[in-house]
């Protein structure tokens, strides 16, 4: 190919260019800036029905909204919390239908119907649930930003255990997986606490799981 | 109160409270999900807007244009703030470089404008509908390129040069010259920054996640151009900060413009890819040790010599600095170079100067002992310094590392480790245990606060201090309930508000240690006042179960607020003695890796830590601090490193897929042991700071665990597996 023109250019030259052309906005390449301004000059709500903490809760929301803001900015149940907003620290896992999710990474409208569990839903400071309490004896948190993401993930972490459901770290596919520290070790990783108070976390879980560390 | 005579027997030695293991009092609002984040104040204040941040996309340049009209345009958008029309912005004290940019940019992701919105949906969308052209200028954004224009800070680090480093050097019979890098680093902190502002007039009100409240209303005033009068600043929990909410961010600022100009509350948090450029971070060192050492291991010649970047009118990352204090020599040379970088700001990140030294420097001692045929721990004890080894009449007001290492090498089953690197196998694993000695000095800072006392016989202790997972509010808490003779349970404690007397705040690992005794002078008056008006002598009167004895007498402490409500305020203010005697602390870890021989994969499988670092006034809370900094210490041996485009100088891996830190399954069950010790040098607490101690030479002994169980000497941080990888022993 006769290109002339281009083989003077340094790759400096040629990132300019770029970024003059292509890289102005903030955008993400799939998206033209002509089609998302006619996107969001009409923005789309749409009525839903939510179950949080077995109480029901009916909603008008922007369908852009994911689950997480829906609790934490619609139902003002800011237990749930945003840590990455991109499904990499787990601060928001809370349990839809009995599986628990990053709800940052699903949107609200996804959820008609379903039954959601938050940390709110799990016990209050007059009522613990087991595994607040437990967490509280070993000293399972420092800063508590990514705690009720932590606390949501083990209780269902137990169940999927006790479900059969095998993980990474499990031995067997077909076997029952066992219910070991290295078990919840690798289930409890999508949990990121930068305090690093893991070693007390699994010890929390561990007793409540009954299972020496 | 001055403090400027070591600590005689005070009420806080009874250890009725002190001491003792105690979960925290916030525990249950925090597992619960009940403690409110910046974020999260949705009761505050009615009508509050959202504001979301676009940052710049080149590193160094100028705004050459900004068209606002389509975001202006969409839906539920109620202002754009930019630096056209933020008006004249001062910078903060601390902060390096502006926290709004335009024209004139500084780094990449440098906050150029704010949409605020009805929603956090439309904020967003109107976010990416600006449309912004820059002019690049050139940058410099790599380290090694421009180590050698690096010139030295007087203020922030002078040059120690003790003794005559060279010829010293030169004749010693047993010589380590080497070079160690460790990369830029993320704070991670699981809270993004946030804040939520809301003026009355000309009054602000400001919602945030902060560690330093005093000096954060300082730099906001000076920002904004405001008096600090008219600026409250309200932190009561924190998600995090690690020094990177040491200051005011973007989040603050942009708020604050945001409200005014929407004539809104608004509220605004960094979207986590933002915050790896927009933010702090640990800067990157290069550091060149050399150690000269007589045949039976007694060091005679020491230099540590460090480079780091930064922006133009930045800070010196002060890793050389141990090398000041912790080990004998007569001949010393201890020097850091600033060069200039056009990165994000460099910053305070947990352990500055120190964690980074000590990666490099006890890597030095590990290779030096090997040389000489020593034990490392051995090593480190014959070379053990009593006194400031630059000024020998001063000496340390405590110092028990003997007395870490030789319990931890115990402890640890030490005696077990193969001296020789790669002898030690199970199955694929290659094994091996490391040593690194934890030193970070005690910083002693003034720190005021308020108790009142009422008819209930509640106290209640007010102060600007912040907990960020340090455990202030429970060892407050148990200050307060030692020093009035009250269960944890009367105890109630208010922190993170500018309304309340200024404190030490949350950094360099002195809050603990200064903030309660903040808290103790305040209670000191308290027990004055009490005394008074229950018209007992308060130097025979004892503070017990709630009531105040004397002689025959006992009286019920809430009938001293009978006739109101007593309040006390002071604050504790440090003279000399930091002059008279070197504060620090110390400790020992202790780790065994196992290494895989065909991948080079490295999982740490034990960790033990030995602190000495005074009176520990919470067991349980400061296990924790130190079990945490020995995770993000792992972090920094095996994972963590912002990645460098050097060409457009950035940092690629901005978010918490990208730049990796420690997961569960990465870490073992940790142990940690804590000396007996108190320092009535320190503070009237006889405690010190512990929080930082913990991530100080942690990773240079998993580093040196990697080599005893490979015989591979990584000397780059991270240790990953491609450093490994072509270097590992045949496979058996």
């Amino acid at each position: 190919m006769d290109t002339p023109d281009l083989l003077p250019m340094s790759r400096r030259h040629l990132l300019i260019l770029g970024v003059v052309t292509a890289a102005t906005a903030v955008l993400p390449p799939f998206i033209s800036a002509r089609a998302s301004a006619v996107n969001s000059s009409r923005p789309i709500t749409t009525s839903l029905s939510l179950w949080v903490n077995d109480q029901q809760y009916e909603l008008d929301l922007d369908t852009r909204t994911t689950l997480l803001d829906a609790l934490r900015e619609h139902l003002h149940l800011t237990g749930s919390k945003k840590g990455c907003d991109h499904g990499q620290c787990g601060a928001c896992t809370v349990i839809a239908n009995g599986r628990r999710i990053n709800s940052c990474l699903t949107l609200a409208v996804m959820h008609q119907g379903s039954k959601i569990t938050t940390i709110e839903g799990l016990g209050t400071p007059d009522q613990l649930h087991p595994m607040q309490a437990a967490f509280i004896r070993h000293d399972g948190y420092q800063c508590g930003y990514c705690t009720p993401g932590q606390i949501c993930s083990a209780v269902a972490v137990l169940g999927e255990i006790r479900q059969g459901i095998p993980s990474h770290a499990s031995p067997s596919l077909t076997e029952p997986p066992q219910l070991i520290a290295g078990e919840i070790q690798e289930r409890m990783s999508g949990n990121i606490c930068r305090c690093g108070a893991y070693s007390n976390i699994i010890e929390a879980i561990s007793e409540v799981a009954g299972v020496n560390a | 109160m001055k403090f400027d005579t070591p600590a005689q027997t005070n009420p806080i030695d009874q250890l009725k409270v002190i001491g003792k293991a105690t979960t925290r009092i916030e525990g249950p609002l925090k597992t619960t999900g009940q403690a409110p984040y910046a974020y999260e104040h949705h009761d505050a204040v009615a009508n509050q807007a959202y504001g979301v941040v676009v940052g710049a996309a080149i590193a160094k340049g100028r705004i050459t244009s900004m068209k606002l009209e389509q975001a202006q345009a969409a839906p539920g958008v109620l202002a754009i703030v930019t630096a056209a029309n933020a008006g004249k912005l001062g910078k903060g004290k601390y902060n390096t470089a502006k926290l709004l940019g335009g024209p004139e940019i500084q780094h990449y992701h440098q906050a150029v404008a704010l949409v605020v919105a009805e929603t956090f949906e439309q904020a967003q969308a109107a976010a990416s509908l600006i449309d912004v052209q820059y002019q690049r200028s050139d940058g410099a954004f790599d380290l090694r390129s421009v180590q050698a224009s690096g010139v030295e800070e007087k203020e922030q680090m002078a040059d120690t040069l003790h003794g005559d480093f060279d010829g010293a050097f030169a004749a010693a019979p047993v010589q380590l010259d080497a070079t160690y890098s460790t990369p830029d680093q993320a704070h991670a902190m699981m809270e993004p920054m946030a804040s939520m502002a809301a003026w009355d007039g000309d009054k602000l009100t400001l919602w945030t996640s902060n560690q330093m409240i005093a000096w954060s209303v300082d730099d906001l005033a000076t920002t904004l151009g405001i008096p600090k009068e008219n600026v409250r600043l309200i932190s009561p929990y924190i998600g995090g900060g690690f020094g990177g909410k040491l200051f005011i961010r973007a989040d603050t600022v942009l708020a604050a413009l945001g409200a005014r100009l929407a004539k809104r509350p608004v509220k605004v948090a960094l979207t986590r890819p933002l915050i790896f450029n927009n933010c702090t971070h640990r800067p990157a060192t290069i550091q060149r040790i050399r150690i000269g050492a007589t045949a039976d291991g007694k060091i005679t010649a020491m230099a540590h010599e460090g480079w780091s970047g930064d922006l133009p009118g930045g800070k010196v990352e002060l890793a050389a600095q141990p090398s000041k204090l912790l080990y004998a020599a007569e001949n010393r040379r201890v020097t850091m170079r600033l060069s200039t970088l056009d990165l994000p700001e460099g910053n305070a990140m947990r352990a500055p100067g120190e964690a980074p030294g000590m990666m490099a420097l006890e890597i030095a001692m590990d290779e030096m002992a090997h040389k000489l045929n020593i034990d490392p721990v051995q090593f480190r004890i014959l070379n053990d310094t009593q006194v400031d080894p630059v000024k020998p009449e001063r000496p340390f007001s405590q110092r028990h590392l003997i007395e870490c290492l030789r319990t931890g090498a115990e402890r640890f089953g030490w005696d077990r480790r193969h001296a020789q690197p790669g002898n030690q196998r199970e199955g694929r694993w290659l094994i091996g245990m490391g040593v690194g000695v934890a030193f970070r000095n005690n910083l002693t800072v003034k720190s005021g606060a308020r108790v009142r006392l009422n008819d209930r016989g509640i106290v209640t202790v007010e102060t600007d201090m912040t907990d960020i997972g340090t455990g202030s509010y429970t060892i407050i808490a148990q200050t307060a309930a030692e020093m009035l003779g009250v269960g944890l349970d009367q105890v109630v404690v208010r922190l993170g508000d500018s309304s309340f007397p200024a404190s030490s705040g949350s950094g360099g690992q002195f809050g603990g240690n200064c903030s309660t005794a903040g808290v103790y002078a305040a209670c000191v008056k308290l027990r004055e006042a009490v005394a008074q008006r229950l018209g007992v002598s308060v130097e025979d009167a004892e503070f017990v179960d709630g009531h105040v004895r004397v002689g025959e007498q006992n009286l019920p402490l809430r009938d001293a607020a009978r006739n109101g409500e007593l309040v006390a305020e002071d604050a504790i203010e440090f003279a000399e003695l930091s002059k008279k005697f070197q504060q620090s602390t110390f400790g020992a870890h202790f780790v065994e890796v196992a290494v895989d021989s065909a991948t080079g994969e490295t999982r740490v499988r034990r960790m033990l830590a030995v602190c000495a670092a005074g009176r520990i006034l919470n067991p349980t809370s400061a296990r924790s601090q130190v079990i945490g900094a020995m995770t993000m210490g792992v972090g920094a041996a095996l994972m963590e490193e912002l990645a460098v485009d050097r060409q457009l100088g950035f940092f690629v891996n901005h978010d918490l897929a990208g730049y990796e830190v420690p997961v569960h399954a990465d870490i073992p069950h940790q142990e940690v042991i804590f000396l007996d010790e108190t320092d009535p040098v320190s503070s009237p607490m006889k405690a010190k700071g512990v929080g930082e101690l913990g991530l100080c030479g942690v990773s240079a002994a998993i580093a040196n665990a990697v080599y005893n169980a490979t015989g591979i000497r990584v000397r780059e941080y991270p240790i990953t597996l491609d450093k490994l990888l072509d270097k590992l022993p045949p496979m058996s």
